[in-house]
Parts: C-alpha cells; sequence; structure tokens
C-alpha cells in the first residue's frame, strides 16, 4: 500500500509569533519555519508502517511556496521515498485555505492513487483543523480525526481516537483519511548522513494550474492583532496571604 | 435566513454546556433551529428546547446519529442545508470533526474557532494557538463554524421551543464506531475544569508528581503538565498543555515548577487567575501570572495542600 502524507511549512512550534505593526499578519520573513509537528507525527507513523510491512511507498506533498521544498526534505530525510511540491505562492505571507488544499491534496490522491492519506491534525500557525476531514469528504474516504493509534489488518483498520471524554476505539474500511494527534507517536530524530540521502530522493514540481485547482481564497483577513495582555499581576511572599488572595480577591477558591 | 446550529448529543446525552455556549453566538447571527441528532435523544431534544433563544428544535432520533460518526453526521446536516445561512457546531472535538466535512461537501471554507460574532459575515478567531486573534469576512454564500465556547456565557433555561421530529438521511458510512475509553479518574477533565493544577520540569520526578496530584485532588482539579514534565516522563502525554497538547482556560491554573516556555504559555494563558509557583524569579511564566510566589514547590505545595484541609 502506498501512503500519501501532506505536510505544511509553518513556523517552528518554539518560536513566538509576533503581529506585523500594520495589522497584515504574522511575521514569517527571518523566522525559523519547520515541518508542522503534527504533520512530522504523520509522515513518523507512515515510515512505522512502511518497516512493519504494511506500507510499500511514502510520498510526501507539499503546497505553498517554493522554500516548502526544505519541509520535504525533512520528510524524505525522515524516510519518506519521494516527494511532490505544489508551488500555489509566491510569498510566504500567502497562506493556502484548506478547502483549496483539500481540492489539490484529492487531484493528487486520485493520480497517486495510495491506500491512505496521514496528515496532521491541524497545522500550528492557522489553527483551522480542517483540511483532513475535507480531503475525507471530496474523495468519499472513510474520515478517522485525532488518531492516537493505528492499526491495519487487511483493508480495515482499527484506530483509537482522542476525543474530549478520553479515547474512542472506531473501526474503518481502506481507503482512509487519517489525522494525526500528539499521541500517535514520538517522530524521530533525523541523522546527517539520512539528510545527505534525502537530497538526491526525487521530488516533482508542480503548480495548482496543473492540477486545475482554483486556490484563491475565500476568506479575506482585516486584521491579525496581539491578543489583550494580562493585566501586571503581583508576588506574594507566602501560601497563607496566597490562599488569601484566592478567595478574597479572585474569588476562584471557596 | 436563519441558523442551524448542531447540539452535541453523544449516546443520547446532551453536552449543554458547549452547546448553549455555541447557542449564545448562534443568535447573533439569527434566529436559531437546533438540530438533535442522536439515538434515544428525547430528553436532550426537550432540555434543549428549553434554552432560551432556541427557535425549533429538529430531533433526528436514530441509531445511525447515536455516536456522532462524521459521515452520517454530516450527510443529514447537507440536507438540512439549504434553509439556513450559517450553520453553527461547538468547537467540541465531535463538532470539529464534522463541520469541515460539512464545508467541503457545501463547497464552502470552514471558519474554526469564532471567538466573536462582528456581523453575518466576520468573524474573530484565534490563530498561532491564540498568540495572535484574526479578523476574517467571508464570501461564502453559506457560512459553516465552530464555536470556541471559552468565549461565549451559557445561553439562559426558560425558553419552549417546538420540537420537530425528523428522519434519519441514507448514509453508506465506512467507519463504525466500537466503544469508548472514558478517563477511568475520578478527576474532571483538563478541557472542562475550573480549576487545573500544572506541573514542569521543576517538579523533578514522576513520583514527586504525586505532590500535584495531591494539591490537585483537594481543590477538585484537573491535572496538567507542561511539554518538558511529559517528554521527562513525568505525566503522561493526555496530561500535556500547550500549544502542541491541550488549550485550556479554566477559572483557576496553578503552575508549579513550571517555567513558562512559550509553547506552554499559548495553552493556558486565556485562564481567568493564574498563578506560579517557582523558585526562579526571573522565569517568564510569572510575567503571566496574576499571583506569583517564589518559593521551593516542595515547601510551597504541601503547605497549601495542609492549609486546604
Amino acid at each position: 500500500m502506498k501512503i500519501l502524507v501532506p505536510v505544511k511549512r509553518v513556523i517552528d512550534y518554539s518560536v513566538k509569533a509576533r503581529v506585523k505593526s500594520d495589522q497584515s499578519g504574522v511575521e514569517l520573513n527571518n523566522v525559523k519555519m519547520s515541518i508542522n509537528p503534527f504533520d512530522e507525527i504523520a509522515v513518523e507513523e507512515a515510515i512505522r508502517m512502511k518497516e512493519a510491512g504494511t506500507a510499500s511507498e511514502i510520498v510526501v506533498v507539499s503546497i505553498g511556496v517554493e522554500k516548502s521544498q526544505e519541509t520535504l526534505r525533512t520528510a524524505l530525510a525522515m524516510g519518506a521515498d519521494r516527494a511532490i511540491l505544489i508551488k500555489a505562492a509566491d510569498t510566504v505571507d500567502t497562506d493556502i485555505e484548506p478547502l483549496a488544499i483539500a481540492k489539490l491534496l484529492a487531484k493528487v490522491t486520485e493520480e497517486e492513487a495510495p491506500g491512505m492519506v496521514i496528515l496532521g491534525k491541524q497545522a500550528i500557525d492557522n489553527d483551522m483543523n480542517a483540511t483532513g476531514q475535507m480531503l475525507s469528504a471530496l474523495l468519499g474516504w472513510s474520515q478517522i480525526t485525532y488518531a492516537s493509534k493505528i492499526t491495519v489488518d487487511g483493508d480495515t483498520l482499527n484506530v483509537t481516537r482522542e476525543v474530549d471524554a478520553g479515547l474512542q476505539n472506531i473501526t474503518a474500511k481502506l481507503p482512509a483519511v487519517i489525522t494525526a494527534d500528539l499521541r500517535l507517536n514520538e517522530p524521530r530524530y533525523v541523522k546527517l548522513p539520512n539528510i545527505m540521502k534525502a537530497k538526491k530522493k526525487p521530488m516533482d514540481i508542480k503548480t495548482p494550474e496543473d492540477y486545475g485547482v482554483d486556490v484563491s481564497p475565500r476568506l479575506t483577513i482585516t486584521s491579525v492583532v496581539e491578543p489583550p495582555a494580562r493585566a501586571a499581576g503581583i508576588k506574594v511572599e507566602s501560601v497563607t496571604e496566597l490562599l488569601d488572595k484566592l478567595k478574597n480577591e479572585a474569588g476562584v477558591l471557596s | 435566513m436563519s441558523v442551524l446550529l448542531i447540539a452535541e448529543v453523544l449516546e443520547g446525552q446532551l453536552n449543554k454546556d458547549s452547546t448553549a455556549k455555541a447557542l449564545t453566538a448562534a443568535v447573533q447571527l439569527g434566529d436559531v433551529d437546533v438540530l438533535c441528532a442522536s439515538s434515544g435523544c428525547g430528553d436532550a431534544a426537550a432540555e434543549l428546547a428549553g434554552l432560551q433563544g432556541v427557535t425549533k428544535v429538529l430531533c433526528a432520533n436514530d441509531a445511525a446519529y447515536e455516536h456522532a460518526v462524521a459521515e452520517p453526521m454530516a450527510a443529514l446536516v447537507v440536507s438540512l442545508a439549504e434553509k439556513y445561512e450559517h450553520i453553527v457546531f461547538p468547537a467540541t472535538t465531535s463538532g470539529k470533526n464534522i463541520a469541515p466535512r460539512v464545508a467541503a461537501l457545501l463547497d464552502v471554507m470552514v471558519i474554526s474557532e469564532v471567538m466573536e460574532v462582528k456581523g453575518a459575515n466576520e468573524f474573530v478567531r484565534p490563530i498561532y494557538a491564540g498568540n495572535a486573534i484574526q479578523t476574517v469576512t467571508t464570501a461564502d454564500a453559506k457560512k459553516v463554524m465552530t464555536i470556541r465556547t471559552a468565549s461565549f456565557d451559557n445561553a439562559a433555561d426558560g425558553g419552549s421551543a417546538a420540537i420537530e421530529e425528523i428522519a434519519a438521511v441514507a448514509c453508506d458510512t465506512p467507519v463504525a464506531w466500537v466503544s469508548n475509553e472514558v478517563q477511568k479518574s475520578d478527576r474532571p477533565e483538563l478541557t472542562s475544569s475550573s480549576v487545573i493544577v500544572s506541573g514542569g520540569r521543576g517538579v523533578g520526578s514522576e513520583e514527586d508528581f504525586k505532590l500535584i496530584e495531591t494539591l490537585a485532588d483537594k481543590l477538585g482539579a484537573a491535572i496538567g503538565a507542561s511539554r518538558a514534565a511529559v517528554d521527562a516522563g513525568f505525566a503522561p502525554n493526555d496530561q500535556q498543555v500547550g500549544q502542541t497538547g491541550k488549550i485550556v482556560a479554566p477559572q483557576l491554573y496553578i503552575a508549579v515548577g513550571i517555567s513558562g516556555a512559550i509553547q506552554h504559555l499559548a495553552g493556558m494563558k486565556d485562564s481567568k487567575v493564574i498563578v506560579a509557583i517557582n523558585k526562579d524569579e526571573d522565569a517568564p511564566i510569572f510575567q503571566v501570572a496574576d499571583y506569583g510566589l517564589v518559593a521551593d514547590l516542595f515547601d510551597a505545595v504541601p503547605e497549601m495542600t495542609a492549609a486546604l484541609e
């Protein structure tokens, strides 16, 4: 079975997002960018399936600026076999919406005919949490979100999902779109020789026009601002004073 | 045009808190019909009919909707969509599972985690785990969205809406529910608890994490952890609060031995009152804390637990 893993290039999770003074967005120039952490977990899961003999080939795809090549190389260095870059944006400030991404991924899926698509449950930049669900709807494939454990048994999947109340177990038929939650696995560290090898792995470069998909946005971002700052707090001297403040000033303890 | 709110009803049980909060947002958009779809959901429908602001409850009582599997739920919502300009879900894991599917089937964008309704086409939502706040307008004729429940108050009781039974929509789904593994702990669930006690790397070991548990139990609180504490093996992954863990906004958040890395702050800084206990007075956590106590947690936490007896 071939597995398709879409990956997104986002601000590194350890970098604080800074809002631009003109309120047009978050500063993305000269900021450390990395693979979206949830997508990294998806790549890891696909590689483990290949190591276990369930998967035969892993194709990674990224949609965005040309520099998303770096993100694809990270996935290739982890162990993916080949990559597809869809150049859909000229500047890093253009974020392609999940609906357009899902339409492009549906076309890639038709071409590549994988048995499974695994991707992160959300990107840590726009936090939409939508691409996997939308792709599943467009393909008519099994929709499995927030996966924390996946086992493949022939054409049947047994999946544990993270839900608000705890965990939910489901079964589903392949083909399927699965979104990865944090607990699915811990991605491996990439070793230097693998980074070198990844440079030689094949990467196709495409455009949205190649797939006949219109990526123009449905939403217009009218402003991006800092969240309201918290009022400055105080230091207390003792546990007694702390409990007194919580009871009598903040009113959060009875 | 009016609004369709999809109530969260799982196994016949209404999640009243998240649904009533989403209702508060929905009534700002127009007349609200509420969809109550589950199995054995007559009581849930009656509860929904009693919420102020509900015009009509549409009750689809069918085994296909018992566990809110996305495929049949989305097919049902899409079958009802024609009459509505806004289709609104609470931003729970269930709502966030279904809403984007509905949006894609209607060929519109989804607007996730709406925290403020500015108009029929204009919404405010957090991005970068709340480190930035985005205002968007939409050109789509139908608006499909999830409502960030922490941003809205509960709609009040005292309504008397009509309940209309509706038929299930045929849907051949490849996904089947098997079982739920609800946390066995008596402690409240992390994302809905009003008090959270969180431990960080400063706690030092899995064994010493019991200090956090004891204090949490005394407060009836849920237990959280920083990524550093989870990575060090002190606490399980499902307790992680932060950008890649859970995003929480309790009434009281007590951070113990947590330095306050950016990615942790992103997950908890919407809490109403933040307490930080840390022996390093320069720890960044103190910049967001309402009450900071510079102290050794191994003295302060047992003292606090004892004082709460």
